[in-house]
């Protein structure tokens, strides 16, 4: 196996205020090989987009502390000057974010942003700058570049505004893309026109993707390698098809049985996950999933490890079981009348802020 | 653009004439005051007074005063001040305006560099012992009234110190640009700083807030992202479009002081401008004046506003291309 | 499994127009957005309809036409027979306890200054038909059935979470007992395992009370998951209404094949997964300049002449579906399909 491109150990991310610390992201380990797309999954709040951009230094907050380590091609990102790792930004990683709509100077035209990724990083001219941004807004499917470049953001519409940020973020090659929810904020037709973007990408740059997203079907059309996040924390993690086809950790299987299928036989209920996501501000000292797991024992007062030699997950669940305990679950959840179904509607836990 | 221009200045003409139709409707509705009275002046005599009936139609319809009024006002130009009889009221103003541009130039030119380098500085500073030092000093800077001010400067200045460190300053009053540039210069010197001082704190604490507000906004996080320097991201991203709102306000300020705004600080430093001009002509309840004041205000409030539309345009292209 | 009922509600050619605020110094035609242009349903009672399509192509202005909230440009809305187009304010507020509409946004649908359980009360206040215990015992029952304990009724929106708050919109909705409830995007704004629940709860009342439901959406599998018939809406049209499953496994129209093929799809080695997708060109067009035609035809991967100048109206193409296409991928009776 080849060196990882970047390798990500321990990282802790927790953010100090007057009701107390909220941990975001609470000992997260995951490694990336070169020409990888690692998919990472989670709900709202679970710590993807904080553990992502504290490794970048984007977290401006002074409230915010970043611990544990983030090796990129060898030299560790969590604590490099900021000098340094500006160089490393938009050069050798690129991090594109959720809503095009605001993530770019609404004064400035889509070419003078482009222009401007170029230029922070290389020495050329305006004119080649500018040519360059023709080149890349016609890679990645403008029609008509050399005039459109001269469009402001608010001209193009919401999915040409993602090609022309996914188009800033290659502008200087970059090793890494980190592509924050790139399609949440689109329609389907056009989320499909972007999903087939990056895996054209992909296929013709050779980068590392990161996509975050919540959305299960964007993970699994795109991504070789799946992290699932549960309050900051990795709860299962591995290659695409071992977790979706055998998925080890409670959790996942609650997410996956979530979703309602498009394509499935249709269920009068799904087999939801009781509850609500666990507050930052209040973790479980052990398995932080346990208030809302079905197979919670004693042993989940002590937080679990995550495990496992390519596909590692953390639940202290017996392996031979999982598969087992995960089938009883499906029957719990549709059979109708059931005294079960009363406690799947009332959420065991609430979250107060 | 163009046509965006030319809609905007048929918009002003229009604020215009409302402006003077509304002014004309107060001049003729005032109550218990007699126009023909206010118009012939102090002691008039019965045939003045005829006169004056007569020539701006008192006994018409009243569209065809407000025609035989305007006609007074800006084709004959003989409007005479009613306290101080015989003194035309158009050539007073015009002598005024140039003291109150050179003024209220001169003030702005200060303040807004002043004002933004502050409130850039301290967004830049944010969360450090800096920012609050720059914005205690702009709370001192707005809550400081003009007219103590003034005179306090006036007395340090003029009596107490005048003989020592001061001996440099001249004398109160104006000095065309035209006859001394040095001399111009000089003059208003204190009453630009003065006037500067409350504006700059103003602004600074405005521009202050909206760079925090655009220090946090998604497409500052982009701009990081893509490795652009602390610096850049200041200038070029938060600073530039933090200006588009500075500069509306820019406007209403600017406008609404050269309409004689600037009237306390005027007073205050003996400048013969157009606020000291309205000042004393409400005291007197000088009809003529006012009614001169007023339209002149209005014209250059409304041209501002005008001019800020099209600056608007220019630094913000979502409004360019509604 | 269409065991046809009796039509609750019945649209007939609904149209709303919105004028564009266009700027006072441009001159010209006025210009008007299509948002809903000519839509005709049928919900039968005790079952959903689903109405799917993309942002802007009107299904919540249809939503508020259903249930008017707003004014119908023209075309017609009956509840059980009645016709409620043209109701004053008086004659419909009786109609309003029958049809319900629960909202998107959780967040902003509900008064932050207000407790919950005076928001749940209001309905049945205005109703007057209850005494003030009544009331209260009322709405305590109500919050257990959404699945919130009755201890909650005194706290304010801020204090519940997306899901929760969803839950007290829907009890609002229910505390004036009624037959039909317009739901739009009522959980595209939560996690999925919250949307999981709150669907459940969904499937829940509809077992017990009966109910009738619209339910708008945009995530096509969520539609899929409620609905007995769904009808597909692009630029302010119904392009297709079928039963769930015909439309899912054999859609008509080319723009719900499109639509579907798009959805990306978990393969978790259960499901089948779409053998090749079709990613369509551009964007949805602006509903103030539709496309001449049929309004599918700029996009649409089948497209011939004849789409581009006549516009297909709705039909029926096999028993208990309709398309509006002149070329539907599903055999009409005696006609080919489309090749
Ligand atoms: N500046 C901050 N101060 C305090 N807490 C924060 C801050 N930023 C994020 N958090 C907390 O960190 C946690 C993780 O947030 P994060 O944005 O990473 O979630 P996410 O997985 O990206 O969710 P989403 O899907 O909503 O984007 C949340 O509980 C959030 O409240
Ligand atoms: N009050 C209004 N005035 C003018 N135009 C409107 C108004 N309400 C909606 N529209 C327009 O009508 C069209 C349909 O809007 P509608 O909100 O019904 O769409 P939608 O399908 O619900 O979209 P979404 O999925 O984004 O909620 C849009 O183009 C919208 O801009
Ligand atoms: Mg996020
Ligand atoms: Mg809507």
């Amino acid at each position: 196996m080849s060196e990882p491109l970047l390798e990500v150990e321990d990282l802790r991310v927790s953010f100090r205020s007057r009701r107390g610390t909220a941990v975001a992201v609470d000992g997260l380990s995951f490694s990336l090989a070169p020409g990888e797309v690692l998919g990472v999954v989670g709900e709202s709040g679970s710590g993807k987009s904080v553990s992502m951009m504290s490794m970048l230094g984007l977290i401006r907050d002074p409230n915010c502390t970043v611990e544990g380590s983030a090796r990129f091609r060898g030299s560790d990102l969590v604590g490099m000057a900021d000098k340094d790792l500006r160089v490393l930004r938009g050069r050798d990683i690129a991090m594109i974010f959720q809503d095009p709509m605001t993530s770019l100077t609404p004064v400035y035209t889509v070419g003078w942003h482009i222009a401007e990724q170029i230029r922070v990083h290389q020495s050329m001219s305006k004119a080649r700058a500018r040519a360059r941004a023709v080149e890349l807004l016609a890679e990645v499917g403008i029609p008509d570049p050399a005039r459109r470049i001269d469009d402001y953001p608010h001209q193009f519409s919401g999915g040409m505004r993602q090609r022309a940020v996914i188009a800033m973020g290659l502008a200087n090659n970059p090793s890494l893309l980190i592509a924050d929810e790139p399609t949440t904020a689109l329609d389907v037709t056009t989320q499909a026109q972007v999903l087939d973007l990056l895996r054209r990408l992909r296929r013709d740059h050779g980068s590392s993707i990161i996509l975050i997203t919540h959305d299960m079907g964007v993970v699994s059309q795109l991504a070789d390698r799946v992290l699932v996040m549960y309050a900051g924390r990795a709860a299962e993690e591995g290659p695409r098809q071992e977790v979706f086809h055998h998925p080890r950790h409670p959790y996942t299987w609650g997410l996956l049985g979530s979703v309602p299928r498009a394509r499935a036989p249709r269920v009068r209920r799904l087999p939801a996950i009781p509850g609500s996501p666990a507050s930052a501000l209040a973790v479980p000292s052990g398995c932080a999933f346990a208030p809302r797991c079905r197979f919670a024992h004693d042993q989940c007062a002590e937080r679990p490890p995550l495990a496992g030699a390519d596909h590692l997950d953390a639940c202290w669940l017996p392996r031979d079981r999982r598969h087992e305990l995960r089938h009883s679950l499906d029957e719990v959840a549709t059979a109708a009348g059931d005294p079960g179904q009363q406690s799947i509607i009332v959420p065991a836990t609430e979250e107060f802020e | 653009m163009v046509r965006f221009a030319l809609a905007r200045f048929g918009a002003a003409v229009f604020v215009l004439v409302s402006i003077s139709v509304l002014v004309f409707l107060i001049f003729f509705a005032t109550p218990g005051v007699d126009p023909a009275a206010r118009i012939a002046g102090r002691n008039a005599d019965q045939a003045t007074l005829a006169q004056v009936q007569a020539e701006f139609g008192l006994d018409q319809p009243l569209p065809v005063r407000y025609a035989l009024m305007m006609k007074h006002l800006f084709v004959d130009r003989d409007l005479t001040s009613f306290v101080n009889r015989g003194v035309l009221v158009i050539p007073q103003i015009v002598h005024a305006v140039p003291v109150t541009l050179s003024l209220v130039l001169g003030a702005a030119v200060l303040w807004m560099v002043v004002g933004v380098a502050m409130g850039t500085l301290a967004a830049a500073w944010r969360g450090r012992a800096a920012d609050p030092l720059i914005v205690l000093v702009g709370v001192v800077g707005v809550s400081i009234p003009v007219y103590w001010l003034g005179e306090v400067v006036n007395l340090v200045t003029q009596s107490r110190l005048h003989d020592s460190v001061f001996s440099w300053v001249p004398p109160l009053g104006y000095v065309p640009l035209t006859q001394n540039p040095a001399q111009w210069a000089l003059r208003l010197l204190f009453p630009w700083l003065t006037l500067a001082v409350l504006y700059a704190g103003i602004y600074a604490r405005v521009l202050r807030s909206e760079m925090m507000g655009a220090l946090d906004e998604d497409y500052v996080r982009t701009a990081r992202a893509k490795g652009v320097s602390e610096r850049r991201i200041l200038i070029k991203h938060a600073l530039r479009c933090s200006l588009i709102p500075i500069v509306s306000l820019f406007g209403l300020d600017f406008g609404a002081l050269v309409g004689g705004s600037a009237l306390l600080t005027e007073v205050v430093f003996g400048l013969p401008g157009v606020g000291r001009l309205t000042y004393t002509a409400l005291q007197n309840l000088d009809l003529p004046v006012i009614l001169g004041t007023v339209l002149y205000a209005a014209f250059f409030v409304v041209l501002s506003n005008a001019l800020v539309d099209l600056v608007y345009a220019a630094l913000d292209p979502r409004v360019r291309h509604v | 499994m269409t065991e046809r009922g009796e039509v609750l509600l019945r649209a007939t050619d609904v149209v709303k127009h919105f004028p564009v605020a266009g700027s006072p110094w441009r001159r010209g035609a006025r210009q008007v957005v299509h948002a809903v242009d000519g839509v005709s349903l049928e919900v039968r009672r005790g079952q959903t309809l689903g109405i799917v399509g993309e942002s802007g192509c009107g299904k919540s202005t249809l939503g508020r036409c259903l249930v008017r909230l707003t004014d119908l440009t023209s075309g017609r809305v009956e509840l059980a027979g009645q016709d409620i187009t043209t109701l004053s304010r008086r004659r419909l507020r009786p109609v309003r306890r029958d049809i319900q509409l629960v909202f998107q946004d959780p967040y902003s649908s509900l008064n932050p200054r207000r407790r919950v359980g005076e928001m749940v009360a209001e309905g049945m206040e205005v109703a007057g038909e209850r005494s003030g215990r009544q009331i209260s015992a009322r709405v305590a029952e109500l919050f257990e059935l959404v699945g919130l304990s009755a201890d909650h009724v005194d706290r304010y929106p801020h204090e519940f979470s997306g899901g929760q708050r969803q839950r007290v919109g829907i009890a609002r909705a229910l505390a004036v007992d009624p037959q039909l409830i317009v739901a739009d995007e009522p959980v595209s704004a939560l996690d999925v395992s919250i949307q999981a629940q709150v669907l459940n709860l969904f499937a829940d009342l509809q077992d017990e009370l009966g109910l009738t439901y619209v339910f708008i959406a945009h995530d096509l599998g969520v539609v899929r998951h409620v609905s007995d018939r769904i009808a597909v809406m692009y630029l302010g049209e119904v392009v297709e209404v079928a039963d769930a499953d015909d439309l899912y496994e054999a859609p008509a129209h080319p723009y719900t094949e499109a639509l579907l093929s798009a959805a990306p799809e978990i393969d978790d080695g259960v499901t089948a997964i779409a053998p090749e997708r079709i990613v369509l060109v551009g964007d949805v067009p602006n509903p103030v300049n539709k496309p001449m035609g049929c309004p599918f035809h700029p996009r649409c991967p089948h497209v011939q002449a004849k789409c581009t100048v006549e516009r297909p109206p709705l039909r029926e193409v096999a028993p208990g579906r309709s398309a509006a296409c002149h070329f539907p991928l599903v055999a009409v009776a005696g006609r080919p399909a489309a090749p």
